[in-house]
């Protein structure tokens, strides 16, 4: 070890560079399944720094793995070889809002919601708002693709980005993209680097969108006898001429759980429901408000509730943020999947959960972002029981393979990483997956970074149980 | 039970299970902040004291990390599924203590506090005299003496500094221990002294009984009460900590009253705890529990008055830097700034980040000074903003802290921190 962990001292400073036990163990994780000892853990605070990193990496041929702050629910981060994990949490924050331009310049380590934050001084916003915003990088939404709620109306973090800083595997630097909204001049490397889960290089600066702050926002909370009928409703809505910036979904077993853990006043008879943001000027707010309680009574939603009060808005989302909290305590292993079915096939794709749950007799909620078709099965088990667990695994199997056979996709948000990459060739067939492939051989010639991720090893198997 | 099993029910093994790694409570973690590392991050303490129950790091890996950690408790506050890291935390620290794998150096300091500085004995009479003594002849000199210096800087010096001037041994005897009301009294309350509080802000504590009278209570001070064991507890001695948990339920046992009040966030939220410390079923847990229902903080028994008026307006620009126990641990949150905006005159400004840590945690700024102080930075930079003339606090550490902070930016003479109590005796409080 002891050549290129010298190597790296050349130009790293002792106190970024980790090698006690404790250390390396306190980066072997992510908020997925599954914990690997590196070798050492580097923190880079400087482009110049990932440069020297990078490069003593594949002159070595150590395996590298960038790492924000570890909210990953794929194992994306985790060195799964063992080798350097590549901290970039402790950059220096830099946040250069151009107001005219509608842009900003962040580090990698920027924690997204501090993006929104700022471009609010200036009356805009930054709209991708995975639930985990205050928590996780902006490096890592980049590497993930990461979305939220809005995503329905505004896009995800693949929408937002203008151009990227990127040191590539052998530690050269390349810019992608720019500063403009157009822009055609060869092939979109941006849009090939953001999604790469870490595989094609460490991303060290990002020129991102923002738009105008919408003036208001109004909140509608619909019940459902019958999920099938919330379904429809999402549908109509959004044929109806009305974009809605959010319409999320929970089922009945979320809704009690969410009452169970910290009573919200959700109500806990309807099968279903389904919360819509609108945002706008006032006045449109007033009459979308209309049009959507309309549709909503003609279909046959049980009640339409319209907060009358912003802080009664607020305790609607609040309940929807409980839910993962709250089926947590149902059992303690949670396995989230994000599995992403077209708008249409929602209620086919709540039958078949509906039948998977039956078949393998395993405990699925059902949330998520049902106004893009990203709903989030939940499976709460209990990592210590091995038989549980075993039942789990063939579950996950069929959601994916659910997923899949209505024409949707194995993860509208959370990636592939580690957990979902054995199922990459089915949705992708073998010529796919391998021309993927060659672009990350081309890219990455001695195969060190990020490796273990997106691309199956031969015969690799979804496992959720320690051995 | 084998070796590993026995440290694993030690070392709450199955709680760490609720913690699902998230990482949410990164952002709220003083030390992770300051250290730089995930190792000095709930998140990162939590899996390593797994990886210590499954037996692949050892007891040693842990010490660093567990011992930088403030327990301050804001990492329970914003975690979504309610991990108990307050017990495992504690179960770390007497696992830590049992391997007796502490440093030298961390040891003679804990020796030296826990065996003359606290002594554990006949805490109230000796205690406010020890810290006269030590004042008079100088903490410094003493710690000298025992030659611990030598082994690890303390900088007693330091704290030495902002210790208030100290009444005479004769001035704290002559304090009564039963305060009777003429008119008939909202409530009849058992003031917990603290033992921090006591000796080195027995002014603070005078003020206290007078206010407690004023808003119209009844208050007695227990005889044989003693240390909460908060400090004990913290640095993994449990049996000690249990000990003093039990004699402070009987010395308050002994008085029919409504309420034990204590004026230190610290010491309470160790009090509204002491249930934990008995198993299920018996006495001693009965009895716990019924301790834990009488415990309030000050600020909550004062705010329940509604028939008083401030009779002088301090006009002062003031900021509140609560208590982290208080706020993580009680969950009070309100009732102090309730108070403060009672008060006529005073422009309340708050603090950006509140709910950051002061870095005193007990002997926390002692024992880790020079990471304290790290922490400390942060909180200054953020209290200074404010541009005010006072910081209030509630907890004798964080009032002991403050007064460092303010110290150290060198502007001592606009800024003092105060304790709540004395904030509130100064705008007069009468009954209407
Ligand atoms: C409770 C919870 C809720 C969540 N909610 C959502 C949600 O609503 N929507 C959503 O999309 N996701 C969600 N996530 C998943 C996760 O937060 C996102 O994937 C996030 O983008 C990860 O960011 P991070 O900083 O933690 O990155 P990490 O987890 O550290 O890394 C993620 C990946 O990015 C790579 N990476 C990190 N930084 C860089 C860089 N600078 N250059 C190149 N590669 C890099 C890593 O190698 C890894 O593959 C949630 C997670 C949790 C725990
Ligand atoms: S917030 Fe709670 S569950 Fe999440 S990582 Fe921290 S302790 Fe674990
Ligand atoms: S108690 Fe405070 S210092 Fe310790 S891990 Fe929690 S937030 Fe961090």
């Amino acid at each position: 070890m002891s050549n290129w962990m010298e190597a790296l001292k050349e130009e790293i400073p002792d106190h970024q560079i980790m090698t006690e036990i404790a250390d390396r163990y306190s980066y072997s994780f992510d908020a997925s399944f599954g914990e690997h000892l590196p070798d050492v853990a580097i923190q880079a605070k400087s482009k110049k720094e990932v440069v020297h990193i990078v490069k003593v990496a594949n002159k070595y041929q150590i395996p590298i793995y960038p790492r924000g702050q570890g909210t990953c629910l794929s194992g994306g981060p985790l060195p799964v070889y063992g080798g350097i994990v590549l901290d970039l949490s402790q950059w220096p924050e830099k946040i250069d809002v151009s107001a005219d331009d509608l842009t900003v310049k962040v580090s990698p380590s920027v924690l997204t919601a501090r993006i929104n934050e700022e471009a609010e001084k200036h009356g805009l916003m930054y709209a991708p708002d995975p639930s985990s915003a205050h928590v996780a990088t902006i490096g890592g939404n980049l590497a993930e693709n990461s979305g939220g709620p809005r995503g329905l109306k505004y896009g995800v973090t693949k929408d937002f980005v203008l151009g990227l800083e990127l040191v590539t595997p052998e530690g050269e630097v390349i810019q992608t993209g720019g500063q403009t909204i157009k822009n055609v001049t060869g092939f979109d490397l941006t849009k090939l680097i953001v999604g790469s889960e870490g595989t094609l290089g460490v991303i060290t600066e990002a020129t991102l969108k923002l738009v105008p702050k919408p003036a208001g926002v109004q909140t509608i909370m619909v019940e459902f006898t019958d999920v099938q009928t919330a379904g429809k409703a999402i549908s109509r809505t959004l044929t109806s001429g009305i974009l809605p910036s959010k319409m999320e979904f929970m089922d009945q077993a979320c809704i009690r759980a969410v009452e169970n853990f910290k009573p919200s006043g959700l109500p806990i008879d309807a099968e279903a429901i389904v919360i819509i943001e609108l945002d706008g000027h006032p006045e449109a707010l007033k009459v979308e408000t209309k049009l959507v309680e309309g549709i909503m009574q003609e279909i046959g939603a049980s009640n339409v509730s319209i907060p009358a009060t912003s802080e009664e808005a607020t305790k609607i989302w609040q309940a929807r943020k409980q839910v993962s909290p709250a089926i947590a305590k149902i059992k303690p292993t949670k396995v989230s999947e994000d599995a992403t079915v077209p708008r249409s096939k929602i209620p086919e794709m709540m039958d078949r959960l509906h039948m998977i749950k039956e078949k393998y007799q395993v405990e699925v909620v059902v949330f998520g972002h049902a106004g893009d078709g990203n709903l989030h099965p939940n499976i709460l088990c209990d990592k210590r029981d091995q038989e549980e667990m075993a039942r789990v695994e063939q579950a996950v199997e069929e959601i994916f393979q659910a997923a899949i056979d209505l024409g949707g996709t194995l993860s509208g948000e959370h990636g592939i990483g580690t957990m979902k990459a054995p199922f990459m060739e089915h949705e992708l067939g073998a010529v796919g997956l391998e021309m993927m492939k060659r672009i990350k051989d081309s890219w990455d010639p001695n195969g060190i970074m990020n490796p273990g991720k997106i691309f199956p090893e031969k015969g690799q198997k979804l496992v959720l149980r320690n051995e | 039970m084998s070796e590993l099993q026995a440290l694993q029910q030690k070392i709450n093994y199955d709680k760490t299970f609720d913690c699902v790694q998230c990482g949410y409570c990164l952002p709220a973690c003083p030390t992770y902040e300051t250290m730089e590392r995930e190792t000095h991050s709930p998140r990162g303490r939590i899996n390593l004291v797994k990886m210590v129950a499954e037996g692949k790091a050892s007891v040693q890996d842990l010490e660093k990390p567990i011992e930088k950690c403030l327990g301050c408790m804001a990492c329970t506050t914003v975690c979504p599924t309610n991990v108990q890291y307050g017990e495992i935390l504690e179960g770390a620290k007497e696992v830590i203590e049992d391997h007796q794998i502490k440093s030298t150096s961390r040891k003679k300091i804990e020796d030296f506090l826990f065996g003359s500085f606290f002594p554990s004995g006949k805490w109230m009479n000796t205690l406010g005299n020890l810290t006269w003594f030590y004042q008079k002849t100088g903490i410094q000199a003493l710690a000298n003496k025992s030659r611990l210096t030598k082994l690890a800087p303390l900088h007693l010096d330091k704290f030495e500094q902002v210790i208030p001037q100290q009444p005479s041994p004769k001035e704290r005897s002559k304090r009564a221990k039963r305060y009777k009301r003429k008119r008939p009294a909202h409530a009849k309350v058992a003031f917990f002294t603290g033992c921090v509080m006591d000796s080195v802000f027995f002014e603070t504590n005078q003020n206290t009984i007078e206010l407690l009278l004023r808003f119209g209570f009844e208050v007695v001070l227990p005889e044989q009460q003693t240390c909460c064991g908060a400090l004990h507890a913290h640095s993994g001695k449990v049996n000690e900590s249990v000990e003093l948990a039990k004699r402070n339920i009987k010395a308050f046992e002994e008085e029919e009253i409504d309420y034990i009040v204590n004026n230190a966030g610290g010491c309470g939220a160790r009090m509204v705890e002491y249930h934990h410390l008995f198993e299920e079923g018996t006495t001693w847990r009965e009895r716990a529990e019924q301790f834990v229902s009488k415990v309030r903080d000050i600020s909550e028994v004062l705010a329940e008055v509604d028939d008083l008026v401030f009779n002088k307006s301090v006009d002062r620009t003031i900021t509140y830097q609560p208590s982290c126990h208080m706020t993580n641990v009680q969950k009070v949150k309100n009732p102090p700034l309730q108070l403060i905006k009672d008060v006529p005159g005073i422009t309340l400004k708050e603090l950006d980040r509140p709910d950051f840590c002061c870095g005193s945690a007990g002997i926390y700024n002692i024992v880790n000074y020079e990471d304290s102080m790290d922490v400390l930075d942060v909180k200054m930079k953020d209290v200074c903003g404010t541009n005010s003339e006072s910081v209030i606090t509630t907890n004798p550490g964080c009032l002991l802290q403050m007064k460092l902070g303010i110290e150290r930016e060198g502007v001592t003479h606009t800024m003092d921190a105060v304790h709540l109590v004395d904030l509130l005796l100064e705008a007069d409080p009468q009954q209407k």
